[in-house]
Formats: structure tokens, C-alpha cells, sequence
């Protein structure tokens, strides 16, 4: 095996391979942005144990190799395609095969007049303005090392523009597939979704491999919900259980707004979601709900920030956690409610349930408040199934696993019934099915 | 249909059931009365297969088959139902849930096709008037919030539904004003045929005269010490409990 060259170094050397591989796009204004970053970049430290943010989050192993910046353009198989999407599901999708635009693979409704769902690279092109307005504005990078190599080596991603007043009715599911042929590789899919004000939009991010491959995910998806806008996301991350995936997810919200996210998370080695809403304007809601199902040696983190920066508004978060094996679950969520932030309501809830005597959950519930005016409540409780009423459920001649699957569905139901797509909801509830009660 | 002979059991270590027999035959109903701590719910929760409970000793053979070696779930596909003392609560996963599961999954280990849902819900809904229960309540996670009495409905409810060859109801009548009472011993007495049995642990004499027994024992200090027909009953409840401190011998023949 060659020796692994240190992360950092890695990166700098494979830049140049990368700009080549942009071909024209390098001339483009750009790619300034991109070589501010990679300055960034080196002068950021990649984070340790010793970190605050990363105390529990061991991502040293993500180190050991030497990813490929660049990777080969293609189309996923059909059956593929198909395997991902759900049943029945009227949708716009976009597929990405290996970080790269598959227009090939994807399909597109007709759209409300002025409304774009597309990719990043070809908004820069013809989208300029709207990219220089957004394009890092939430997810800045100053701090933030994976971010800043985000920007570094931006390729590609998905772009939904709603101007003011637009609904898109269907869904719009995103497809991020890895199919890299046992080839270690990284792709990082840049993501900007706007909704204007009075706009309506449902994204579904959907990140899965086609084999069981080594490889790293570094995904960066902003979103801006303006006044009175309705942004539904869903984001659901079953990669391959080899695989490394760190993404970060800012959210904007201007006054009124409704933003509601569920994160369904059950695949990856290592894998790492900070999910960052920021109230600008008063009356805004904003739920962030998650379900990560975890076995083996899987390691999950959920990092959450909701930030009332402004008065009237409401949070909900409800994360649950179903952990086996010798699988590592860890849940930091802050709610941080300013000054100025009085008629605040803010729930938040993180509840784990650990299925064997290996699996470990670190969870730190955090409530900041500097208001005086508010209703705050947190909480956090790490159990395991109920003897008693597994007993109770055998007694009525139910069978071990059939039990454990009932007790699990009904644990995890509230996060479930919350999705508001009842396919993605199906979705769901299948794979608890089939993970859980294999024998029926 | 049952016969448990010299049984022994522990609970963490301490020994609750100290050699207890018993023998059930079908179409009959049993009475097993005695003070608390007689080890009366244990002897109930050790039938129906509570795997924290130790059988250190004896044995227990039901419909020709060694009891003991059979799972808790396999016990009630045999046909064995335990009414719960405490029913417990399970947000989350509703009645109907709970007993379309229960039901097929018995079926299926009796070489039984699966019940369609028409076929189920016309089941339910027949069985539920039984106890006297509103539709709604199948919707309901079971047991969750459920007033004292519509917990005991629900066991009898559950009862009717998986129409079991021996049913033990432990202490069902605890808690229960006269009306929730007479509910679900009359459930109970219209499932009674000659082809099943019935165990009735309680504490007091009173739900006896609502289900008659045909035998009642006394249970103490997890042993048998005195079996009798209902008539037995009422002397325990004229007597109390208390000429059980003094030694067995005051109430022998």
C-alpha cells in the first residue's frame, strides 16, 4: 500500500489537478473564490478530540486516506435511479453520479415560469447575480476547515431558485450516488436552495452509494427562506457504511417563515450533520427533527444550532436515536435565545434507545438564554427497550424480533409521522420494517 | 390440560414458590386466593413464561407438553393467556396493532393462514362488544392513559380476540368499582366452554361470586396449603387471611 500523505498536503497537491479538470470554468470570476478558500483552508487546523465541538466525534480515522479530488463524470444505471426513488412519488429529480450533474438520469416537470431547479455550475453561468448574492453567505468558512474545502474545490451541486409568490408542488428529490468502483474518492456537493418570499418548495437530499465503497462525502447545502416562505427538507443519508460523510446544512429565515427539516440518517462509518437556523425576522417556525439508526462500529453525529436572534419565534427539535452493536451516537443541540428575543418558544427533545450493551450515546442538550420572556424546555433520556413490555407483547404470543421491531417502530413513530410526504414517511417505515424484522 | 407438580421458583434469588401442585382439567374454572406476598402473581407470571422468574424445581406440563421448555411467545400460540395483573402501557403501538400482530403471528405457528383485514376487524369488533368497549379505543396506544378498568377490559378484550384454551387472570378484579367488575367477569363467563379452563388469582372472595369456581386453593407462603370447592371461598372471606399466621391446621378438615 502507498504511504497516505497527510490530509492537508493531499489536498494542496491534487488542486491543480482539480483546476484542470474544471476546464474552462477555471477563467471564470469564480474561481477566485475557490483559491480564496484553499488559502483558508491551510490556515484552519483539521479537528481533534481536544476541539469542543468535536469532543466525542473521533474523525481522525477520515485522515488515513488519500481521497481522489477528481472523479469521473457518468450515469448511474437505471436501476439504480430507480432503487432511490420512491414508489409512486411525483417528483422532480436531479441526480448527481460521483458529486457530477447526471442530467441524463434526472427528470424535470414543468416549472412555474422563472423558477430554477438545477445545478450550481451551470447557475453560475447563467444565474450570476443570484450566485454572488448567496453563494457562501451562510455557510462561511472562516472558521470551519471542511467548509473552507468545500468552497476550495467546488464542482458542483444542486440550485433551486422560487422567486416571490412561486409554489413548486411536486418535490424536488436530489439524488447524491457514489458510484466509484472501489475508487477512494471525495465529491462535495455544493447546495443553494433560495425560496422567495411567499414561495413554497419541498427538497428531498438523498445521499446513497451504489456499493459498499470507501469514500468521503463533504457536502455543504445552504438554504434562505425569505418572508412568509414554506421550505420543507428532508434529507436522507444511507451511504455506504464504509463511508465518511460530514455535511453542514445553514438555514436563513426572514420574518414568518416556516422551515421544517427531518434528517433520516442510517448509513456511513463516520458521519457528521450540523444543521445551523438562524431567525432574522420575527413570527418565523422552524422544526428540526431527526431519526439515525446506527449499527456495527457506525459513528453519528448530529450537531444542531437554532439561533432566535429575533423576537415571536418558535423551534421544535426532536431528535431520536436507535443504536446497536457497538455503534457511537452523538447529539449536540444549542438553542440560543438573544437579548431581544422575547415570546420565544423553543422545545427540544433527544431521546436514544440502545439496543445492546456496547452501544454508546453522548448527548448534550443545550439551552442558552438571554431573554427573560420565553418558554424554553430541553431534555434528553438514553434508555433501552422495555423488559416489560416485550413481556407483555410475548405473552400475547408475539415472537421475539416481531416484538423488538413493534417497540422500536413505536419509538421512533413521532419523529416518523411528523414527515409530511407520506411517501418519504413509507419510505421509512420499510426499512425499520425490513431492519428489524428481517424474517417477515 | 394442566398439571404443575413440586414447582419451585425465585425471584432474584429468593425462592417465592415452595413445591406448588395443581391440576386443571378442562371446562373447569380455578380460584388461587392468599394474603399478598403468597407468591400468587408469581406463580401466574411463572406459567405464562416471565423469563426473570427462576423455576428451580418440578414441572409443569400443559396439553401433554413440558411448559417449561417452551418460550413465552410459544406458550400463548399453545393456547395459554396471562390477563395481567398491572397491564402494561406501550405508546406508540396501538390495540389494533398490537392484537393484528398477536393474532397472525399465533395463526402462522398453527400452520393457519393470516386473517385479511376485513376478516380481522370484523373479528374485533364482535368480541369488543363483549367488555363493552367504543371503537376509538383501538385506535388508542395500548393501555396508554387508560382509566383502571378500561385496563382489565383490554386484557379480557385481548382474551376474546386470541380465544385461548387457559386463561389465568391475575388479581383482574383488583381496583375495579361494581360495574367494571361485573363487565368483565361477564366477559369472562360467556368465553367459558368445556373446552377451556380458567385460573382466577385474587385476593378477595368478591369476584367469585360473579365467576364461580369450581375449585378454590389457598396459597401461602408459596405453597398450596388448602384446596376446597367455592364454599372454601366465602369461609376465607368470613375468616380472613389471618388464621394463615397461626399455621395451616386451624382451617383443615
Amino acid at each position: 500500500m502507498d504511504k497516505v500523505i497527510d490530509f492537508k498536503e493531499w489536498m494542496n497537491q491534487n488542486f491543480d489537478v482539480f483546476e484542470k479538470s474544471l476546464n474552462g470554468e477555471k477563467s471564470n470570476g469564480f474561481h477566485k473564490v475557490r483559491k480564496e478558500a484553499l488559502v483558508r483552508f491551510n490556515k484552519l487546523s483539521l479537528p481533534t478530540l481536544k476541539d469542543e465541538d468535536w469532543r466525542y466525534t473521533n474523525i481522525s480515522p477520515l485522515f488515513k486516506y488519500n481521497f481522489n479530488v477528481v472523479t469521473e463524470q457518468k450515469k448511474a444505471s437505471d436501476e439504480l435511479v430507480k432503487k432511490l426513488l420512491f414508489d409512486e412519488m411525483e417528483a422532480h429529480h436531479l441526480v448527481f453520479v460521483n458529486g457530477q450533474y447526471s442530467a441524463e438520469n434526472s427528470k424535470l416537470f414543468d416549472l412555474p415560469k422563472g423558477v430554477i431547479v438545477g445545478n450550481i455550475l451551470d447557475a453560475m453561468k447563467n444565474n450570476s447575480e443570484l450566485i454572488k448574492k448567496h453563494f457562501g453567505k451562510y455557510a462561511v468558512d472562516q472558521d470551519q476547515v471542511f467548509t473552507a474545502l468545500s468552497t476550495a474545490f467546488t464542482k458542483d451541486g444542486a440550485f433551486i431558485y422560487a422567486p416571490d409568490g412561486k409554489v413548486i408542488e411536486k418535490p424536488i428529490h436530489i439524488i447524491f450516488v457514489t458510484s466509484a468502483n472501489g475508487d477512494k474518492i471525495l465529491t462535495q456537493p455544493r447546495n443553494l436552495f433560495v425560496a422567495g418570499k411567499n414561495s413554497k418548495v419541498t427538497i428531498i437530499e438523498h445521499y446513497a452509494s451504489e456499493a459498499n465503497d470507501i469514500y468521503f462525502t463533504n457536502s455543504i447545502t445552504e438554504i434562505v427562506a425569505d418572508e412568509n416562505a414554506i421550505v420543507d427538507h428532508i434529507k436522507l443519508q444511507e451511504e455506504s457504511t464504509e463511508a465518511f460523510h460530514i455535511s453542514r446544512m445553514e438555514i436563513d429565515q426572514e420574518r414568518s417563515s416556516n422551515f421544517s427539516s427531518h434528517l433520516i440518517s442510517r448509513g456511513g462509518k463516520i458521519s457528521r450533520n450540523e444543521f445551523n437556523s438562524r431567525f432574522n425576522g420575527e413570527g418565523s417556525e422552524c422544526t428540526l427533527n431527526g431519526l439515525f439508526i446506527l449499527e456495527d462500529n457506525q459513528l453519528f453525529d448530529a450537531h444542531t444550532m437554532i439561533d432566535h436572534a429575533k423576537p415571536h419565534c418558535n423551534s421544535h427539535e426532536h431528535y431520536k436515536g436507535i443504536l446497536d452493536d457497538k455503534s457511537f451516537g452523538v447529539f449536540n443541540g444549542k438553542v440560543m435565545v438573544r437579548e431581544n428575543a422575547q415570546k420565544t418558544n423553543a422545545f427540544q427533545e433527544n431521546n436514544n434507545i440502545l439496543l445492546s450493551d456496547q452501544a454508546i450515546v453522548n448527548t448534550k442538550p443545550q439551552l442558552e438564554i438571554f431573554a427573560d420572556d420565553v418558554k424554553c424546555s430541553h431534555g434528553a433520556t438514553i434508555g433501552q427497550l422495555n423488559d416489560e413490555a416485550m413481556f407483555y407483547l410475548k405473552a400475547r404470543g408475539i415472537g421475539d424480533e416481531a416484538a423488538k421491531a413493534m417497540l422500536i417502530h413505536a419509538f421512533a413513530i413521532d419523529v416518523i409521522t411528523s414527515i409530511k410526504s407520506e411517501y418519504v414517511k413509507d419510505y421509512v417505515e420499510d426499512f425499520l420494517a425490513k431492519r428489524f424484522n428481517q424474517e417477515n | 390440560m394442566l398439571e404443575v407438580i413440586n414447582l419451585h421458583a425465585n425471584v432474584e434469588g429468593n425462592e417465592i414458590l415452595k413445591g406448588i401442585n395443581l391440576k386443571v382439567n378442562a371446562g373447569e374454572i380455578h380460584a388461587i386466593m392468599g394474603p399478598n406476598g403468597s407468591g400468587k402473581s408469581t406463580f401466574a407470571q411463572v406459567l405464562a413464561g416471565k423469563e426473570e422468574y427462576e423455576v428451580t424445581d418440578g414441572e409443569v406440563i400443559y396439553e401433554g407438553k413440558n411448559l417449561l421448555d417452551l418460550s413465552a411467545e410459544d406458550r400463548a400460540r399453545e393456547g395459554l393467556f396471562l390477563a395481567f395483573q398491572y397491564p402494561i402501557e406501550i405508546p406508540g403501538v396501538s390495540n389494533t396493532n398490537l392484537l393484528k400482530t398477536a393474532l397472525n403471528e399465533i395463526r402462522k405457528y398453527r400452520g393457519e393462514e393470516e386473517l385479511d383485514t376485513m376478516e380481522f376487524l370484523s373479528l374485533i369488533k364482535n368480541k369488543m362488544k363483549l367488555v363493552e368497549l367504543e371503537e376509538s379505543f383501538l385506535k388508542r396506544s395500548v393501555n396508554e392513559g387508560f382509566s383502571g378498568g378500561e385496563k382489565k377490559r383490554n386484557e379480557i378484550f385481548q382474551m376474546a380476540v386470541l380465544n385461548p384454551k387457559l386463561a389465568i387472570l391475575d388479581e383482574t378484579d383488583s381496583g375495579l368499582d361494581i360495574d367494571a367488575l361485573k363487565i368483565v367477569a361477564n366477559g369472562v363467563n360467556q368465553l367459558k366452554t368445556k373446552n377451556n379452563a380458567t385460573i382466577v388469582v385474587t385476593h378477595y372472595q368478591r369476584l367469585l361470586n360473579y365467576i364461580i369456581p369450581d375449585f378454590v386453593h389457598v396459597l401461602h407462603k408459596g405453597k398450596i396449603v388448602k384446596s376446597g370447592g367455592k364454599e372454601l371461598a366465602y369461609e376465607l372471606e368470613e375468616k380472613g387471611y389471618e388464621w394463615l399466621k397461626n399455621g395451616s391446621e386451624v382451617l383443615a378438615d
